[in-house]
C-alpha cells in the first residue's frame, strides 16, 4: 500500500486562520462559581443600616402585596395573579438600586419591582385585574407595561438605552426576565445586540426553579445564566437572589458600569417561586414539598431580619411598625380593588392609532348603538335591525 | 397622473427616475428633516442594503443614524421599540419579505399594540420598510408577498406604493405618521421608472386614499403595489375587446378607502380585485366582501379576484404561471356577465 504524503509537513505549514485573534478575553467576564452574598457573612458589616431599614420595609410591604393580590384573585377581584413570594429581594433591591432618569422593563411576574419603582399598587394591577391592558403611564416612573410574551421586553431594554446613549444622557434600562425566558429567542437577539451596540442596559435573570411546571434541568445545560453572558463579550454576575443587599451591590456595579460607558451586564439572581406559578396553578403536581420548605429557610425577608436584629438596627417595635405600613397599603388596595372600575366601553375604538380609521368610526357607531339598545333595555340593536 | 411607464416630456424640472431613487430620496429627506429618524437594518449602512434603498445615508448621516445591526430580524425590530419609546423615529429594513416572519411576534405583540396598551402613552412611530412579491426570479423566500399577514394586524398601517412618484410621497408620510406603518416595497418595480424629480415640488400623500389610475366606465380593476403594471397593461388590451376598464390602485391597504373603491364600483358596476398573493385569506377576500357589502345593488356581476395560486411561491422557472398576467385579468374580466345585459 502507497503511503500517503501527510500534508501539513513542509508544503503546507500548519498556519493560523488569516486575521484571526482573539476577540475577547473570556476570563475576566465569568460570574462568581457561587452566588455572591453578603448577609451572614463578614462584609455585611459595612452595610448602610438605612438602605437595609429600608429594604427591610419594601420587602415586608412587597410580601404583604402578594398575598393581597392572591386573596383578590379568590375573591374575583383579580383575572389571575402571578405571585412572587420568595422573589421579593431580587425584584425590590433590584428596583431600588436604579436612579430616576432609568427606565425599568419588568415581566408579568415583576409587579413588586414595578411598585418598589414608585408605581401605585391599584394601577400595577391593572392588566391582571382586566380593566385595561396596562395601567400606568409608563413615563411617570420610567416603567415600561408588564410585559407578557416572555422576553420579549428585553429588546425594548436595549434599544431604548441604545437611543438614551445616543443622545447623551445618563440613562440605563434594566430588563427584568425568568429563567424560562432566556430559552426564548429574544432573550439571545436581546443580549447580542446589546453587547454589539454596549448599550447601558443591565439584564437580571430571576432564577426561581420553574417555569410554570418545567423545572431548572429541562430549560438549560448552561453552567449557570450568567455563564451565558461571556458568550456575547458582556460580564456575568451570580447572586444569591434572597440576600437583598448583595442584589442591591451587584445592581449598583452593573448600573453603574452601564453609565459610564461600560456596556451591558448579566445578572443571574438564584431565587425559588414559593408559591405556585399563579393561582390557578397547581405545584403539588410538579415539585415536592421539602423542596419547598428548604427555600423557606432561606427566606429572604427572615435573613435580612436577622442582620438586621443581630446588629439591632431593628427591634420588636420597628418590625411592628413595617408590617403595619405593609398592612396599611394592603387594606387601600383591597378598598381600591373593591370598588369596581368605571368602564366606557367606547374606549376600545380610542388609542388603536393615533386618527380613527373610517373602518374604526363604523364599528364605534355600531358598539354605540348596541350599547345605547341595552340601555333602552331592546335585545336588538338598531344597527342590526336593518 | 404618474404610471410606472412612459415618462412624460410635458412636466417641468422633472427625470426619469427609478422607484428606488425615489425611496432613497424619501429617507434622506426625512432623516434631513428630523434628527429623530434613525435607520436600522440588516446590510443598510456601509453596503446601502442589498437592494441600495439607503446607499450613501451612512456617509451622510453617520454610523449612529443608520446602523448595520447584527442579522436579527426581531432584534431590529424589537430594538426599534425601546427606540421609538424614548423619541426617535425608527425606519427598519427588513431584507426580504420571508426573512420578516422572526419579527412577527414584536410586530404583533407590541408594535401593533403598544399605544393601545398604554392608551397613547407610548405610541410608536416606527416604519418597517419591507421589498416584497415575485416577479424577479428569486429563489425561495425572496418572492412572498406577505401583507395578509399585517393587513390581519390591528393597529398597524399597510402601505405600498406602486408608482415612482407614491414611493416617495407614501414612504414621506409613512415616517411622518405617529402609527406603525408596515410599508411594502414592491421589489419588480424597484427599477421602473417614471419622470421624477425630488427637487420638483412634492405632493403630500395622505395615508389611506386610494388612486384611479386609468379612468373607465365598464368594470373597475383593484389592486396595488405590485399587480397595478399588469392592470394598466391587460385595460390598454381590454379596449380592442370593446371593454373601458377602470384601475384603483389602492396604495393603502389599511386603513382602506372605501369610498375610492365604491365610488368607481358603483359607476361601473363591475370589479375584480388584481392581486399576486396567495387568494385564499387573501387582501382580496376582504375587499370583494367589502365591495359586496357596501355596492351590491349596483353590482351586475358577482366581485372576481385574480391571484395568485394557494401553493408556496413557486421556483423562479415557474413563477409566471403563477403571478396574475393581463390574460388572466382578461380572462377574469370576460366572466363577469356581460351577455346577461
Amino acid at each position: 500500500m502507497a503511503v500517503l504524503e501527510q500534508p501539513g509537513t513542509t508544503d503546507h505549514p500548519n498556519t493560523p486562520p488569516p486575521d484571526w485573534h482573539p476577540r475577547t478575553d473570556p476570563d475576566p467576564l465569568l460570574p462568581e462559581r457561587a452566588p455572591y452574598r453578603v448577609l451572614g457573612t463578614p462584609t455585611a458589616s459595612r452595610l448602610d443600616p438605612a438602605l437595609l431599614r429600608r429594604l427591610y420595609a419594601e420587602l415586608v410591604r412587597g410580601r404583604r402585596y402578594n398575598r393581597q393580590a392572591t386573596a383578590l384573585t379568590q375573591q374575583g377581584r383579580l383575572a389571575v395573579y402571578p405571585s412572587s413570594t420568595g422573589q421579593e429581594a431580587c425584584q425590590i433591591a433590584a428596583a431600588l438600586a436604579l436612579d430616576p432618569q432609568d427606565w425599568l422593563f419588568p415581566s408579568y411576574r415583576d409587579t413588586l419591582a414595578v411598585v418598589a419603582r414608585g408605581v401605585e399598587p391599584l394601577e400595577a394591577l391593572t392588566l391582571l385585574r382586566g380593566d385595561w391592558h396596562n395601567g400606568y403611564d409608563p413615563h411617570i416612573h420610567r416603567v415600561a407595561p408588564l410585559c407578557t410574551p416572555l422576553a420579549t421586553q428585553l429588546p425594548h431594554a436595549v434599544g431604548l438605552a441604545h437611543a438614551a446613549r445616543l443622545k447623551g444622557d445618563d440613562t440605563v434600562a434594566l430588563a427584568l426576565v425568568g429563567d424560562g425566558g432566556t430559552s426564548e429567542g429574544d432573550f439571545h437577539e436581546a443580549l447580542n445586540f446589546a453587547a454589539v451596540w454596549q448599550a447601558p442596559v443591565v439584564f437580571l435573570v430571576q432564577n426561581n426553579g420553574f417555569a410554570i411546571s418545567v423545572p431548572l434541568e429541562k430549560q438549560s445545560a448552561a453552567p449557570s445564566f450568567a455563564h451565558k453572558a461571556v458568550g456575547y463579550g458582556m460580564p456575568g454576575r451570580l447572586v444569591d437572589g434572597n440576600d437583598a443587599p448583595a442584589v442591591y451591590e451587584v445592581l449598583i456595579e452593573a448600573l453603574r458600569r452601564a453609565r459610564s460607558g461600560g456596556g451591558p451586564t448579566l445578572i443571574e439572581a438564584v431565587t425559588y417561586r414559593i408559591d405556585a406559578h399563579t393561582n390557578a396553578d397547581d405545584a403539588t403536581r410538579y415539585r415536592e414539598q421539602a423542596e419547598v420548605e428548604r427555600w423557606r429557610a432561606h427566606d429572604p425577608i427572615a435573613l435580612l431580619e436577622r442582620e438586621l436584629r443581630d446588629r439591632t438596627l431593628i427591634d420588636d417595635e420597628g418590625i411592628r411598625e413595617a408590617e403595619a405600613a405593609a398592612e396599611a397599603m394592603a387594606a387601600k388596595l383591597r378598598d381600591e380593588m373593591n370598588t369596581d372600575p368605571v368602564l366606557d366601553p367606547m374606549e376600545l375604538f380610542e388609542h388603536v392609532y393615533a386618527e380613527r380609521t373610517t373602518q374604526l368610526a363604523e364599528q364605534a357607531a355600531q358598539l354605540s348603538a348596541e350599547l345605547d339598545a341595552e340601555e333602552e333595555g331592546s335585545p336588538y340593536p338598531e344597527s342590526q335591525e336593518r | 397622473m404618474s404610471t410606472v411607464t412612459a415618462p412624460s416630456a410635458t412636466s417641468i424640472g422633472r427625470k426619469p427616475s427609478t422607484m428606488a431613487q425615489a425611496l432613497s430620496r424619501a429617507l434622506r429627506d426625512a432623516m434631513a428633516a428630523d434628527p429623530a429618524v434613525h435607520v436600522l437594518g440588516e446590510d443598510v449602512g456601509t453596503l446601502g442594503g442589498v437592494f441600495r434603498i439607503t446607499d450613501g445615508l451612512a456617509k451622510e448621516f453617520g454610523a449612529d443614524r443608520v446602523t448595520d445591526t447584527p442579522l436579527a430580524e426581531a432584534g431590529i425590530l424589537g430594538t426599534a421599540v425601546g427606540m421609538a419609546m424614548y423619541g426617535l423615529r425608527p425606519v427598519v429594513e427588513m431584507q426580504f419579505d420571508a426573512f420578516a416572519y422572526p419579527s412577527l411576534e414584536q410586530l404583533i405583540s407590541h408594535v401593533a399594540r403598544m399605544r393601545n396598551r398604554t392608551r397613547g402613552a407610548l405610541p410608536l412611530p416606527i416604519t418597517i420598510r419591507v421589498p416584497y412579491g415575485g416577479g424577479i426570479g428569486g429563489v425561495e423566500h425572496h418572492s412572498d408577498s406577505s401583507e395578509a399577514y399585517y393587513l390581519h394586524t390591528p393597529g398597524l398601517h399597510v402601505v405600498t406604493p406602486a408608482t415612482v412618484a407614491d414611493a416617495y410621497g407614501l414612504l414621506h408620510s409613512a415616517i411622518a405618521s405617529d402609527d406603525p406603518v408596515v410599508f411594502l416595497e414592491p421589489k419588480r418595480l424597484y427599477w421602473s421608472k417614471a419622470d421624477w424629480s425630488a427637487d420638483a415640488p412634492q405632493e403630500v400623500l395622505p395615508l389611506g386614499r386610494a388612486a384611479v389610475r386609468r379612468t373607465g366606465s365598464s368594470a373597475t380593476l383593484i389592486t396595488y403595489g405590485p399587480s397595478l403594471p399588469v392592470c394598466l397593461e391587460a385595460a390598454e388590451l381590454a379596449v380592442a375587446e370593446g371593454w373601458d376598464l377602470e384601475v384603483v390602485d389602492l396604495r393603502s391597504l389599511m386603513p382602506f378607502d372605501d369610498e375610492t373603491v365604491c365610488t368607481s364600483v358603483r359607476r361601473t358596476g363591475r370589479a375584480v380585485v388584481v392581486h399576486e398573493s396567495s387568494g385564499f385569506g387573501g387582501a382580496g377576500a376582504e375587499i370583494a366582501a367589502r365591495v359586496t357589502e357596501r355596492c351590491f345593488h349596483h353590482l351586475e356581476a358577482p366581485v372576481l379576484r385574480v391571484a395568485g395560486f394557494d401553493i408556496p411561491y413557486p421556483p423562479p422557472m415557474l413563477e409566471r404561471h403563477h403571478l396574475p398576467s393581463a390574460d388572466r385579468i382578461l380572462d377574469t374580466v370576460a366572466r363577469l356577465q356581460w351577455e346577461e345585459n
